[in-house]
């Protein structure tokens, strides 16, 4: 499996997590990210490719500059991925309700 | 509407708490986990074995519409408390997974409405967020042919 596509490996990272907190305010270029950093700038690079693979980050040409941007449609989905989890047994204990509904009716008849 | 089932699960702690408020008697809750006639209704899945007693074993078994079976699950009660407790381990045959340990707690809210608590512990906060991760991933990445593999097993019981 590719992890670098895991939206959950990329924000493990404390250095992404970072990377996401600098982009949430405004669109910024690799330059000014990196500068925010003592990691060596290659290394934000590949931070910024992990990030813009699983669509955490957008980018957006400008003239000769790249602006990096958060995505905030992506931000949602890790934040509600409990939700999937949740609905599947709220769905499970609904169906298990109504079946005893059922059958105590049948019982009490 | 009110969100009648709560999924807590603390960031890096190994567990998950389940709730549920049921609008059933507390006993007619309870049947709904020992009869192995009703189980099979609402968990769309076979029951081999159930024997609800301490030392007592159990497995299920969901076939897909073909007759193939995809899922099996397995495990061993340690303590059934009628109308109360069960608590028990879960084993998913042929998956990753490693066994993890289930506490059900049964509780009456008033004659006709009740409730249920239900705790999963994993072996490692890894496990269990792997877990959680499951329907989520279904929704957003069906890249991994495993991953699809066993998300399309788990669905039937988790």
């Amino acid at each position: 499996m590719n992890l670098r596509r895991d939206v959950f490996q990329a924000i493990a990272d404390p250095t992404r997590r970072a990377i996401l907190m600098l982009v949430a305010s405004q669109s910024m270029t690799a330059g000014a990210i990196a500068s925010n950093f003592d990691t060596a700038r290659p290394t934000v690079s590949k931070h910024l490719q992990i990030l813009t693979e699983c669509e955490l980050l957008g980018q957006e040409q400008n003239g000769r500059e790249i602006y990096y941007h958060l995505n905030p449609q992506k931000i949602k989905e890790i934040a509600d991925f409990i939700e999937p989890f949740r609905k599947m047994w709220d769905d499970r204990f609904n169906k298990l309700e109504a079946i005893m509904k059922e059958y105590k009716s049948e019982k009490t008849e | 509407m009110e969100r009648k089932t709560k999924v807590h699960a603390e960031d890096g702690k190994q567990e998950i708490v389940i709730t549920r408020e049921f609008d059933l008697p507390l006993e007619i809750l309870f049947k709904a986990y020992i009869e192995p006639e009703i189980i099979e209704q609402w968990m769309g899945t076979k029951v081999l074995k159930l024997e609800n007693k301490k030392h007592g074993g159990w497995q299920f078994e969901t076939s897909d519409a073909q007759g193939n079976v995809v899922f099996r699950a397995n495990g061993v009660i340690h303590e059934f408390v009628l109308n109360r407790k069960i608590t028990r381990t879960l084993e998913m045959e042929n998956t990753p997974f490693p066994v993890q340990l289930e506490f059900f707690e049964f509780e009456k809210l008033t004659d006709d409405t009740s409730k249920l608590n239900m705790h999963i512990v994993f072996r490692s906060v890894a496990d269990r967020d792997q877990l959680l991760k499951m329907p989520f991933a279904q929704g957003i990445n069906m890249a991994h042919n495993r991953l699809q593999d066993i998300v399309s097993k788990l669905k039937y019981i988790v």
